[in-house]
């Protein structure tokens, strides 16, 4: 079983600052972490190895040489072996020039060890897009189950698996046969705290890099800007939304205040 | 338990990362393990690196090092509450190679040196509590962390886990530490502009300046503050022993605010953004609380070993230079593949033959009687204050009246014999 997580480095977006004057991140303003979100897919794949008792787990990046640390990350959480993909040639990519690029790594990771599950993170925290996933998955030609909170069933010698896909009002059970790409929630697994031997592997693990020129068959004008069709037409910071009020008193009281709130703002009662 | 170390290092700041480098440098196999989230994340001081130390373990890091500010201007205040008297010294030397001392922020210096040490070999894990030391008939083999498969060997542990080290505590080197041993240390990062702070501190951009305030900034407690300027951002502090705080009643953000809005400081800060809180124990025990620093297959360096010089505000030289005496110990106990505490007391031996317990016996009863005789700050700082003011006031008196009215401003209310006394224990103090 060979199991592929595909990983980010995102700016910490809990931190970070946004330029008043560009409206853009102000990306030195926070450290770069590995996107929270593909944390837990490293685990999921980390959990499903245990559970099968066999298997090897890879991990992909694309980025600038500093990307290795989320690899390492990676490692500490149980991943067996890192690829980073990165080249000039990737840089400023959108999800679609990302998932060509991250496809021929997948590709070329495949030649050597044929990928059964391939997983992401439901998005990234700095982009909040979530389309890279099933991007990927439409060029591997393997089917996408987006927004996965848990694997409930592994047929290993039918290769089907049964997960649960969150929906907006519930979940829904899917019975997919293998290889498929999986994105996944956060309530899919707890982090565990890495085991040492794990830190100390990731410490002295140099991941594998590769330029485009290490890739087969790569179409240049699909990389990076020049295969990127996104426009950026505008940024901005949503404004701050104006406090609540907060009623007081005895329940009935409160009960009184917000009768007569709601019959004179009508408008409060238009559910849209 | 599997791998077997040459040498483990807890903790990354100068001390352990200093052992570490050096140890890996001369090929030995070292794991350096930091509970922070990156080397320097946890890490505080003042904020001034000295040069020698530094450059002992890596020649010229002027060149590469983050540093803040080279500094050109040491100055001093003794400081009432309207007034104060200054002196210091500033120099041009100290501008240019080899420089003297360097503002710092420790977040990114501790991280860049700690990446030094990596390049050297040493393998750096983070996020990592070690929770005890594997002990194996009265010898250290190890370490017990808090991670799940957690334990390691090596043939010596270097403990640079900080003030307060458990470690050392946890195998008997040394006891809790008295409200006496330690300050607690506030500060804040202001981050101001470049050229404010310039024009404020009479600075050029690549020229730094470090004041020292006694007297009203600790509101006559046993301590001090102190100003930094950084490159564009200033380092502002207040310490205390943490016996002083606890009998004077004082919190320690409460004094650093008295500190930020006192009239001689807060012009100097006007308009800052405050962008940085830390507070941090800095052992001050000197001397007398060096603990037992070589054992069998351990060594205790930097903070852990109590080794700072409180009246110098020393302490990240000390560090840098115990964890190279402590390397060079250890190299030559991997030659010989002794580790007793025979073989490590070579460590021991070197640190009392250098500056760091010279300096330190020097002033070993310093703290202690400033402790016990608080007249030097609650006393002198203002009487020194009002003697200037009448020198320097322009009033008619002749000079020699003058002069005569600030001695008895001195002696007349304490008795001329008290303050020969005085001056006397003060002297002893420190000669």
């Amino acid at each position: 079983m060979h199991i592929v997580v595909c990983v980010k480095q995102v700016p910490d977006t809990k931190i970070i600052k946004i330029n008043p004057k560009t409206n853009t991140l102000d990306r030195r303003s926070a450290p770069a972490i590995l996107n929270p979100y593909d944390a837990h897919a490293v685990q999921e794949a980390v959990k499903l190895k245990q559970a099968l008792g066999q298997g090897k787990i890879s991990v992909l990046s694309m980025g600038p040489p500093q990307a290795t640390e989320v690899i390492k990350k990676s490692i500490e959480i149980g991943a067996d072996e890192g690829y980073l993909i990165s080249d000039r040639a990737f840089a400023g990519a959108d999800t679609l020039a990302t998932s060509y690029a991250l496809s021929k790594a997948l590709e070329k990771i495949a030649a050597k060890h044929p990928i059964d599950i391939v997983i992401c993170g439901k998005h990234a925290i700095d982009g909040d897009t979530g389309q890279v996933g099933p991007g990927i998955a439409r060029r591997m030609d393997i089917p996408p189950i987006t927004n996965v909170i848990e694997v409930t069933k592994f047929d290993k010698e039918n290769r089907i698996i049964l997960v649960k896909r969150k929906l907006t009002n519930g979940y829904e059970e899917l019975e997919v046969q293998l290889p498929c790409l999986l994105t996944v929630e956060k309530e899919i697994n707890q982090i565990a705290y890495s085991p040492l031997p794990n830190m100390i592997r990731a410490a002295r693990y140099k991941p594998n890099i590769w330029s485009v020129g290490d890739l087969e068959a790569v179409d240049k004008a699909q990389l990076g800007l020049k295969g990127s069709p996104t426009v950026v037409g505008k940024m901005f910071t949503p404004p701050k939304l104006d406090g609540g009020k907060l009623l007081e008193g005895a329940v009935d009281e409160q009960v009184k205040q917000l009768i007569e709130v709601l019959s004179e703002r009508k408008e409060l009662l238009n559910v849209k | 338990m599997s791998e077997k170390f040459d040498v483990i290092v807890v903790g990354a700041g100068p001390a352990g990362t200093a052992c570490a480098y050096l140890c890996a440098k001369s090929g030995l196999k070292v794991l350096q393990i930091e509970r922070g989230e990156y080397p320097g994340s946890k890490n505080v001081m003042g904020g001034v690196l000295y040069r020698k130390q530094t450059e002992e373990i890596i020649p010229e890091f002027w060149n590469d090092a983050p540093l803040e500010r080279p500094i050109v201007e040491q100055r001093f205040w003794m400081m009432d509450k309207e007034s104060t008297v200054t002196f210091g010294y500033k120099g041009l030397e100290w501008a240019k190679e080899p420089y003297n001392n360097f503002t710092v922020l420790r977040a990114p210096f501790d991280r860049w040196f700690a990446q030094k040490g990596v390049e050297q070999g040493v393998l750096l894990i983070n996020e990592t509590v070690v929770t005890e030391c594997i002990v194996e008939n009265d010898k250290v083999v190890g370490v017990k962390t808090d991670r799940p498969d957690g334990e390691i060997l090596a043939d010596v542990v270097v403990l640079a886990d900080g003030v307060n080290s458990l470690l050392a505590q946890q195998l008997g080197f040394r006891k809790e530490l008295k409200p006496d041993e330690v300050a607690l240390s506030v500060m804040e990062v202001i981050n101001l502009p470049k050229e404010k702070i310039n024009d404020r501190f009479n600075l050029e951009d690549n020229q730094g300046c470090t004041i020292e305030i006694f007297g009203d900034s600790t509101k006559g407690n046993l301590g001090t503050a102190f100003l930094y300027t950084n490159k564009d951002s200033l380092n502002i502090g207040v310490g205390t022993t943490l016996s002083s705080m606890m009998n004077a009643k004082l919190k320690p953000y409460d004094l650093l605010d008295y500190l930020k809005n006192h009239p001689m400081v807060a012009p100097l800060l006007a308009g800052g953004e405050s962008v940085e809180y830390l507070a941090h124990l800095i052992p001050e025990g000197g001397f007398h609380s060096v603990p037992k620093v070589a054992g069998h297959g351990v060594v205790v360096v930097g903070d852990a070993a109590q080794l700072v010089n409180a009246i110098h505000r020393e302490g990240s030289n000390m560090a840098m230079a115990s964890g190279k005496m402590a390397a060079e110990a250890i190299i030559k106990a991997k030659e010989r593949q002794d580790f007793s505490e025979a073989s490590l007391n070579k460590y021991r031996e070197a640190l009392y033959e250098s500056f760091i317990l010279k300096d330190l016996e020097k002033y070993k009863d310093a703290a202690h009687t400033f402790e016990h005789h608080p007249q030097y700050f609650n006393d002198y700082v203002p009487m020194l204050n009002q003697a200037m003011s009448k020198f320097f006031t322009v009033d008619g008196t002749p000079k020699r009246e003058k002069q005569k009215q600030i001695v008895k401003g001195f002696t007349g209310e304490k008795g001329t014999l008290n303050v020969i006394k005085d001056l006397y224990r003060a002297w002893k103090a420190v000669k």
